[in-house]
């Protein structure tokens, strides 16, 4: 039996990060938003690594929170260590990374969601969800029989659907950490001609700290300066006493076992058949496939704050139990240790994300969003920019607005979108900066500036805070300007200064600006030289900084940029026939039709698709602009 | 996209004296205008739309005349593609006209992809929409052609090259994005130093090959030269004179060229493929009668045939037979050995051959042979003898690429000199890798990626 529960605008299915995010985005944009979630102990829950952030995960972060997303500002309530990354590299690779107190990140997320209005959270398992005759979303069905008329769907349900978890040959039907996993949604979605994967992914054992011998592994320390990753966040009021991470390596001993033991993993006894991750092999992976590597790193992190659980960086493995404990013992400092939550393989559904529009609405079906590991993707960072994004527009369209697209180059989560929806994946998709091709545009120290503007125009952002942003841009236009005007004539102190940095000696007068590109020299060295330093914030300094320091890269990153909008900007209809066009090769025809891409762009970035393809696309769109002119 | 400036060659190659060169978009006049002098000192800048000049196209880093040329300056709107559009008439022939166009190049112009002006015209509005199924053909047809060359006729030994040179950038590149991706993993740091060996070495191998293009030997396509004559008549020394290299086998035995051999030489910038074929005659040899055949083959393909006779023994059946097969072709005959006593018959020659034709020479001696490449390129450049165009594009296109894949190099050098982090180089690396990839027309998608994980041992 079922019964009608509510009438809702959004419902969102799934409570984590994606999940979280997308509720949040919907609620805070005046949508009635249900958040249904199968155990709300696990809301935002990460179960796997205890952190949040690190190489270009770190910029998606930054991302979401200039967009007006809830990731940042919450691990800038519970992180217990920050590291900046990276800073011996150039800016646009610099990353923000934290530790987080797993569970009391979990709880403030709860309690943000609780009191955020228009939002309710439920205990309920989602199964069935229901059209209309057109394929629009109508409404979603609790296993016990509720159902909530709805506008919008968000499917966020990251490694739950029909989830397996295989340690050595115990095989149990359990979601991650034991929790219940959904079986039924699949069926529901199948009916709905969604054409379904079946990824794999894993997370090493947690170690009682009381018995690790710490004298024998070496300190990682958090940094001295924290870095918040919230804009709206400033250093010292997010300061707090940090807790160490650990490093440690592997040796032959541990090698040895785990060769002597290989027949015994599901993966190489074939058990699982699920596509794992290149960038997150399991220590068994690691030692068959890079057989002359004498160690590897293994990190030990803490969990949180008031747990003696570890988390043990660099060991995911699916060996029974019993060969995990032998080979954590192998390690320095490990002789003694005490597994409490032993590594295991989870195996899931996931979908083809080609199935999906920018705006991560399915093609297929009018109002049904997804985000997350659902999509396809891996990590608590990947899953929050999906889950913003889908949940913008989610309520864009509900509002009949126009949706809210990030492109390549606005952004990691573009990137991140664009790959996704273009090129699909066959393994759990993992950010990295080097999939980022305008990088030294998408900095983490500039996410405020690339997006703020898109998220205060689709309200989440508010009057207040745009408002700061749009001082902070024009105090750094204005000192930008003032370096380019501000000349240094040849004088015994600035020849001095120069001298003392290793610097050429002036032959004639020069503008801060320049001095400020030399290589020796940066912006906050030259204030020693400057007639009138003025007193600005850290965030605008460092942007004029690296602003002035990288402008010949900027400059040709943004010519490069420039090329790629034109395209970008000739939108394809979804209901052109690809097969229809003459002069498009076959193949080229057919994965057109299937991906359906928004723009030129895209189509350009579709593997199979030539440069002359899509020459006959750009002659196609002229001749369709015509007809239509002639139409009037 | 429709923005920038692109340049071809317009005219057919090797079919006259004249060769025009056409550049289209905002920069075509300043590009011009920055190779082009004239006595008056003529800004192009300023000239009136639609006029014609007379100058010079110079090489600016050799500050050297390339070609007398007539420019041709039209302002848009009113131009084929409805943009700025120069064509320059240079007089030079197919030698000049290459050459001019690689300074258009050189200056910032990029060569136009096969029906490139028209695309633009069409979608600049100048041809009419009834056309527009045309332009695609012409779009359509063009790309295959090119393709075609453009990959399969790639000297196979080149492609070996070029994708040694792509996987040491690609190792590198996994290097510094596997470092900046894992910052706290054990990879070994980046030497500078060692970096910039690396470059330079890569680079240097780039530029021994845009020399290779420059003596065309890139793509496997010339003018298709077939040497003949009965055996030991010296085809194989000629040759040899030729390429001023010993390849072919030479004895004084007959028959010692038992197949094919086929040579590239360049003679003042036009690419030869030099087919030597074993003597024809009637032959009882299984292996050199499958020679014989393979050289009548020959014949028939041919764009330029050289007969070679010897003037010391008198004209044989099998002479008699090759002239026979050869009559209507354009042939080029040699009356060698002229070091050696004439017993020969050259009125039969001359009455089958006009004399221009007819070279008599030792391929011995170092003077006759520069006598007859002068001959060659001559008919050459008279469009007397001309080869499939597409080869030559394919030529430039391959050579713009390399030239753009050592600039960004260039770039990676500078930026390592400038201690700039390494995240900086990596923008100019994969241009470098990109651009070499046009020309083995493999793309880069995963491929980076991929090797970071093939490489580095990484994730938790």
């Amino acid at each position: 039996m079922t019964y009608i529960a509510d009438n809702i605008d959004v419902a969102v299915i799934g409570g984590g990060h994606a999940g979280c995010e997308a509720a949040l985005a919907t609620a805070r944009m005046g949508l009635k938003t249900v958040l249904f979630a199968i155990s709300l102990d696990s809301i935002a829950m990460m179960p796997c690594n205890p952190s949040i952030g690190g190489t270009s995960k770190g910029h998606l972060v930054r991302e979401i929170d200039a967009l007006g997303g809830e990731m940042g500002k919450n691990i800038d309530k519970t992180f217990i260590q920050s590291r900046m990354l990276n800073t011996g590299k150039g800016p646009a690779v610099h990353s923000l990374r934290a530790q987080a107190d797993k569970r009391r990140y979990s709880q403030e997320m709860k309690k943000t969601l609780e009191t955020t209005e228009n939002l309710s959270i439920k205990q309920m398992e989602i199964v069935k969800i229901h059209v209309d005759e057109n394929k629009k979303v109508k409404a979603v069905e609790t296993a016990n029989g509720a159902i909530y008329n709805c506008k919008a769907a968000i499917i966020a349900t990251g490694t739950y659907l029909r989830a397996r978890c295989f340690i050595g040959d115990v095989v149990e039907y359990t979601g991650p950490n034991g929790l219940k996993p959904a079986n039924k949604l699949t069926d529901s979605l199948k009916e709905l001609g969604i054409k379904m994967l079946r990824f794999k992914t894993g997370t090493p054992s947690r170690v009682d700290k009381r018995s690790i011998d710490f004298s024998k592994l070496e300190e990682q320390p958090g940094d001295e300066k924290i870095v918040p990753f919230s804009f709206e966040n400033d250093s010292k009021s997010i300061y707090r006493e940090q807790i160490s991470c650990w490093l440690t390596y592997t040796n032959d001993k541990t090698h040895k076992i785990i060769k002597d033991n290989l027949h015994r993993s599901p993966l190489y006894g074939g058990k699982i058949e699920g596509i794992g991750p290149r960038y997150c092999p399991s220590i068994e992976d690691k030692v068959v496939r890079f057989e002359d590597k004498e160690r590897h790193q293994v990190f030990l992190e803490p969990e949180g704050e008031n747990t003696m659980e570890m988390y043990v960086q660099g060991m995911s493995s699916s060996l029974p139990e019993d060969v995990q404990i032998s080979m954590l013992r192998t390690l320095p400092g490990f002789e003694k240790c005490e597994v409490m939550r032993t590594g295991y393989a989870i195996e899931y559904d996931c979908i083809d994300s080609t199935q999906l529009r920018h705006t991560l609405e399915f093609k297929e079906i009018d109002g049904l969003f997804s985000a997350g590991q659902f999509n396809g993707s891996s990590g608590y960072e990947e899953a929050a920019a999906q889950g913003i994004v889908a949940g913008i527009n989610a309520g864009l369209k509900i509002l009949n607005k126009d949706p809210m697209i990030i492109d390549r180059s606005e952004g990691y989560i573009g990137v991140l979108i664009d790959d996704l929806v273009t090129k699909g994946t066959n393994e759990p998709y993992r950010m990295m900066t080097s999939r980022a091709e305008y990088r030294l545009l998408l900095r983490q120290d500039n996410a405020d500036i690339r997006l703020t503007q898109k998220g205060y125009e689709v309200g989440l952002i508010s009057k207040e805070r745009y408002e700061k942003f749009l001082e902070k841009k024009r105090l750094i236009e204005e000192e930008i300007e003032r370096m380019k005007k501000t000349i240094v004539g040849v004088k015994p102190n600035v020849q001095e200064f120069l001298k003392a940095n290793n610097s050429t000696p002036l032959r004639s007068g020069i503008s801060l600006l320049e001095l400020i590109k030399r290589p020796e020299l940066d912006y906050y060295k030259i204030r020693e030289i400057d007639p009138n330093p003025r007193d600005l914030p850290d965030a605008v300094k460092e942007q004029v900084n690296i602003q002035i320091k990288y402008d010949g890269y900027i400059k040709r990153q943004m010519q490069q940029v420039e090329q790629f909008k034109k395209l970008e900007r000739k939108l394809l209809k979804e209901d052109i026939d690809y097969l229809s066009i003459k002069g498009l090769r076959i193949e080229a025809a057919q994965k057109l039709n299937k991906i359906k891409p928004r723009s030129i762009g895209q189509a350009s970035r579709i593997s199979g698709v030539s440069p002359a393809d899509i020459s006959v696309l750009l002659v196609y769109l002229e001749q369709l602009n015509r007809k239509k002119e002639l139409d009037y | 996209m429709i923005e920038d400036t692109i340049a071809a060659i317009s005219t057919p190659m090797g079919t006259g004296g004249i060769g025009i060169v056409r550049i289209s978009g905002k920069d075509a006049i300043s590009i011009v205008n920055n190779i082009f002098q004239s006595k008056t000192k003529k800004d192009l800048l300023k000239v009136k739309s639609h006029t014609i000049h007379y100058g010079h196209i110079i090489d600016k880093d050799k500050k050297s005349i390339i070609d007398e040329v007539l420019v041709m300056v039209m302002r848009a709107p009113n131009t084929y593609t409805k943009e700025d559009v120069i064509e320059i008439n240079c007089h030079g022939g197919i030698i000049s006209v290459r050459k001019v166009l690689e300074q258009v190049l050189k200056m910032g112009a990029r060569m136009a992809e096969p029906g490139e002006f028209t695309k633009r015209a069409f979608l600049n509005g100048r041809i009419d929409l009834s056309q527009a199924e045309a332009v695609i053909d012409v779009i359509t047809a063009k790309t295959d052609v090119s393709l075609n060359t453009a990959i399969n006729q790639l000297n196979g030994n080149l492609s070996l090259k070029i994708n040694e040179i792509r996987n040491t950038l690609l190792e590198i590149m996994a290097h510094i994005e596997a470092s900046i991706d894992y910052p706290e993993y054990d990879i070994e740091e980046l030497n500078y130093d060692t970096l910039k060996n690396n470059i330079e070495n890569i680079k240097n191998k780039i530029n021994l090959l845009i020399e290779t293009t420059s003596s065309g030997k890139i793509i496997k396509e010339g003018v298709k030269t077939v040497i003949v004559g009965k055996p030991n008549v010296g085809k194989s020394s000629l040759l040899n004179a030729l390429l001023r290299e010993q390849r072919a086998i030479v004895t004084d035995i007959p028959g010692t060229t038992r197949d094919v051999l086929e040579e590239y030489i360049n003679i003042s910038g036009i690419p030869f493929k030099i087919i030597d074929t074993a003597g024809i005659r009637e032959t009882e040899d299984v292996v050199e009668q499958i020679g014989v055949k393979r050289s009548k083959e020959w014949l028939e393909v041919a764009d330029l045939i050289i007969l070679i006779l010897d003037i010391s023994t008198p004209l044989t059946k099998e002479d008699i037979y090759i002239m026979d097969l050869i009559q209507n072709k354009k042939t080029i005959v040699i009356l060698n050995k002229t070091d050696l006593e004439s017993v020969i018959d050259k009125e039969e020659i001359y009455d089958r051959f006009s004399k221009d034709k007819i070279i008599e020479m030792s391929a011995k001696n170092i003077e006759d042979v520069e006598r007859l490449e002068n001959i060659l390129k001559d008919m050459f450049i008279k469009g007397k003898i001309t080869m499939n165009d597409s080869t030559i594009i394919t030529n430039i296109r391959h050579k713009e690429a390399l030239i753009k894949a050592d600039s960004s190099l260039k770039n990676v050098l500078e930026s390592i000199n400038m201690g700039m982090p390494e995240d900086c180089l990596s923008i100019d690396l994969m241009n470098a890798y990109k651009y070499l990839g046009e020309i083995t027309g493999e793309s880069v998608e995963e491929d980076l990626i991929n090797k970071i994980f093939s490489q580095f041992c990484l994730g938790k």
